[in-house]
């Protein structure tokens, strides 16, 4: 039996947890039917709760009820010190990072905490559901979020106890939960109104190969701004007397505009009642759409600023994915038709369709799967600056992650104790021309002859798309190492120019690398026959052979000096040639001698 | 320039009869780079990339090449050795290969 892993949306508002079973999409409720977990977590003296439990509590003034811990994941301090204002919990900042106090416990929790929390639950839905232990998971997060944010998601992770397979991109999942990717190749864009956030993404599916185009958004525009829209305009027609500043006033006033907001996509007219507060109405879709017009038409502009981001015209989109419990609006739906003009994906469950998705993926990663493979590539070649600052590929471009790879490097002087790594981004042949990613050093290695040293330089990239590169002395095995995430911050016109501009002076780059090659191997030989002729008596080398040597050393150390890198080859293995017979023989006395129980100085290498 | 010699012409049609993949671009190419750790790239693909140079080789056989790789590969000769114990496989013989390879492997100081 395979394993199952899950799939989880870690949502702002709501979170939820799906599987693959027999091919079929299921989303995992709780003991009482429900589907989502609201993202929510009460601290009271008498406990933690989560979900649902929690959210009941908002209004209680003895428990601290933290929601949309999402805005923190991964942020520091300064980043979020806006958005704390508008939340209703603390939050202090503590050694620059964002934390919620838990007087109750005296402690101090972490948004990875409070998402680790709100998975724990999801993670028990699905043990109980399935009757087994859960592990394996894919998280889903925004297509913009950056390296410390997924770091973070990935964090809350393995706080729950699970293990992430892999952190995946929202607009991604829904795709993935329409079946797009296996054979469907197009440019979709993914309209995705939630309950406090707007996100629009362009994505773009080739051959299995899911990339996002661009994205933009809105982090505080969603369905409750629509709920409110409505709130406001009934406000303004309560009898008098009714206390509006009262929480429950809004609590009642927020459900039953919930309620025609959903009654409203079945028909063109509801009544309204909420006798409590002598609230008596009636609403049509019409004047509820002319209400939320405004709102609908401010999440037109991150559309558009996506679109001429990618450069790309509505018309040119394949199909436009809807996400969000707020896109059943009808009102939404129409203004994306009116817009692209392009075939609407409404089938799945919008609030579902993104934890749906993770599921695919989920069930991919298991390996049940065959007919399906979620490619990711490496968009350009990654390795490091080696001796007269070139570039030396490990992993080359369009290579699918994860992957790994390592390579044997060693000193180039005597006695050289450090080796600068240099972490490389690029097609060119010069370090110089290429995106720097890192840099650390290899310190404390033991002085030895030059090439000697023995350093174990591995690239490993996650399904993430995370590189870790390690460089480790063989001798004392010390490493050291960095991490780093080499596709963000890059645009896929950078790629493209800077895999061009590698194209454009390819004659010029190749001539450079085959001088700078020639003259390295041609000083290393140098440098490796100058330190032999040094401990040599005549007995072993005759005069007349050591001038002859010292004549063609000359010759070599004239020709490094040009810029003829076919001659400096040709002068290095005519030196060689007139070494061999010096070699052949130091070769026999070593091994003579090493029958003999003696130890002696290493034999200098042959180049 | 590249040649392709008549034996591997022949072998990439019987490939390409092999792969299902009649019509298709034959891609030869380097890749990782540099001198070390270079090796060569030989496969089919659907259809020629943004800068991709397309060339007709024989037996009307089509074939793509990046511009780097071009330079690289300039005066090349793509062989095809069959039979033999050891079994056959496409050679390259490429006049720019030198036995230097595995010398940029020192780290700058």
């Amino acid at each position: 039996m395979t394993r199952t892993v899950i799939g989880i949306d870690l949502g702002t508002t709501n979170s939820l947890v799906a599987i693959m079973e027999d091919g079929k999409l299921r989303v995992i409720p709780d003991t009482e039917g429900r589907k989502l977990l609201p993202s929510v977590v009460a601290l009271s003296s008498s406990g933690v709760q989560v979900g649902f439990a929690a959210k009941s509590r908002l209004n209680d003034p003895e428990t601290i009820v933290v929601y949309s811990a999402k805005r923190l994941m991964g942020r520091s301090f300064s980043d979020v010190e806006q958005e704390i204002g508008q939340l209703a919990y603390p939050v202090e900042n503590v050694d620059g990072l964002p934390l919620i106090p838990d007087p109750f416990r005296k402690r101090h929790l972490s948004a990875p905490q409070i998402g680790a929390m709100i998975l724990s639950e999801l993670r028990k839905r699905a043990e109980v559901a399935l009757g087994q232990t859960v592990t394996d998971a894919v998280i889903t997060v925004p297509a913009y979020f950056n390296d410390a944010q997924r770091q973070a998601t990935k964090d809350a992770g393995e706080m729950a106890g699970l293990n992430v397979l892999r952190i995946l991109n929202e607009p991604t999942s829904a795709a993935l939960a329409y079946g797009f990717g296996a054979g469907k190749d197009g440019l979709y864009a993914v309209y995705d109104l939630g309950g406090g956030t707007f996100d629009f993404s362009l994505l773009s599916i080739r051959r299995g190969v899911f990339e996002v185009k661009a994205t933009s958004g809105d982090t505080h525009l969603g369905g409750d701004d629509f709920d409110q829209a409505i709130i406001d305009q009934w406000l303004g027609i309560l009898p008098k007397g009714v206390d509006q500043s009262r929480p429950e006033v809004r609590d009642l006033l927020r459900k039953e505009a919930e309620k025609a907001k959903i009654a409203l996509s079945q028909n063109t007219e509801v009544a309204v009642s909420v006798p409590a507060i002598g609230l008596e109405t009636t609403l049509s879709r019409e004047t509820m759409n002319k209400w939320v017009e405004p709102l609908v038409q401010r999440t037109l502009i991150p559309v558009h600023k996506a679109l001429s981001d990618a450069g790309v015209l509505p018309g040119e989109v394949d199909g436009v994915i809807l996400v969000g419990g707020a896109t059943r609006l009808l009102r939404v739906k129409e203004a994306v038709e009116e817009l692209f003009r392009r075939p609407v994906y409404d089938e799945h469950d919008p609030d579902l369709v993104v934890g749906e998705g993770a599921a695919v993926q989920g069930d991919i990663l298991s390996g049940s799967r065959k007919d399906m493979l979620l490619l990711d590539v490496t968009p350009l070649s990654l390795g490091i600056e080696t001796m007269g600052g070139v570039m030396s590929s490990l992993i080359p471009r369009n290579t699918t992650i994860p992957t790994q790879a390592k390579e044997l490097f060693t000193t180039f002087l005597d006695g050289q104790v450090k080796v600068d790594i240099h972490v490389l981004q690029g097609e060119r042949e010069m370090a110089k021309d290429n995106r720097s990613l890192a840099r650390f050093s290899l310190t404390d290695i033991t002085p030895m002859t030059a090439g000697a040293a023995r350093i174990e330089v591995t690239f490993t990239i996650d399904a993430n798309g995370i590189l870790d590169v390690r460089a480790l002395d063989q001798r004392t095995g010390r490493s050291q190492g960095v991490v780093v995430h080499p596709s963000y911050g890059i645009s896929k016109d950078t790629v493209r120019e800077m895999i061009k501009e590698s194209f454009q002076h390819a004659q010029e780059d190749f001539q450079t690398r085959m001088l700078i090659d020639s003259r390295t191997e041609a000083t290393t030989v140098i440098n490796a026959t100058r330190r032999a002729l040094e401990k040599l008596g005549p007995d072993i080398l005759p005069d007349e052979e050591r001038s002859m040597i010292n004549k063609q050393l000359d010759t070599l150390e004239k020709a490094v000096k040009g810029e003829d890198a076919k001659l400096i080859r040709d002068e290095t293995s005519a030196l060689d040639q007139v070494t061999r017979p010096l070699a052949e023989r130091l070769m026999n006395t070593s091994v003579q001698d090493a029958l003999g129980g003696k130890s002696l100085p290493e034999p200098e290498r042959e180049a | 320039m590249i040649s392709v010699t008549d034996k591997a012409a022949d072998e990439v049609l019987k490939l390409a009869k092999t792969q299902k993949a009649e019509g298709k671009f034959l891609r030869l190419g380097i890749e990782g780079g540099g001198c070390s750790g270079m090796s060569y790239l030989i496969r089919f693909e659907e259809e020629p990339g943004e800068f991709d140079n397309v060339m007709e080789g024989p037996k009307g056989i089509k074939m793509l090449i990046d511009p780097k790789s071009q330079v690289y590969l300039d005066g090349s000769v793509l062989d095809y050795q069959g039979n033999g114990l050891m079994g056959g496989g496409f050679k390259f013989q490429n006049p720019n290969a030198t036995h230097s390879c595995g010398c940029g492997t020192s780290f700058a100081v």
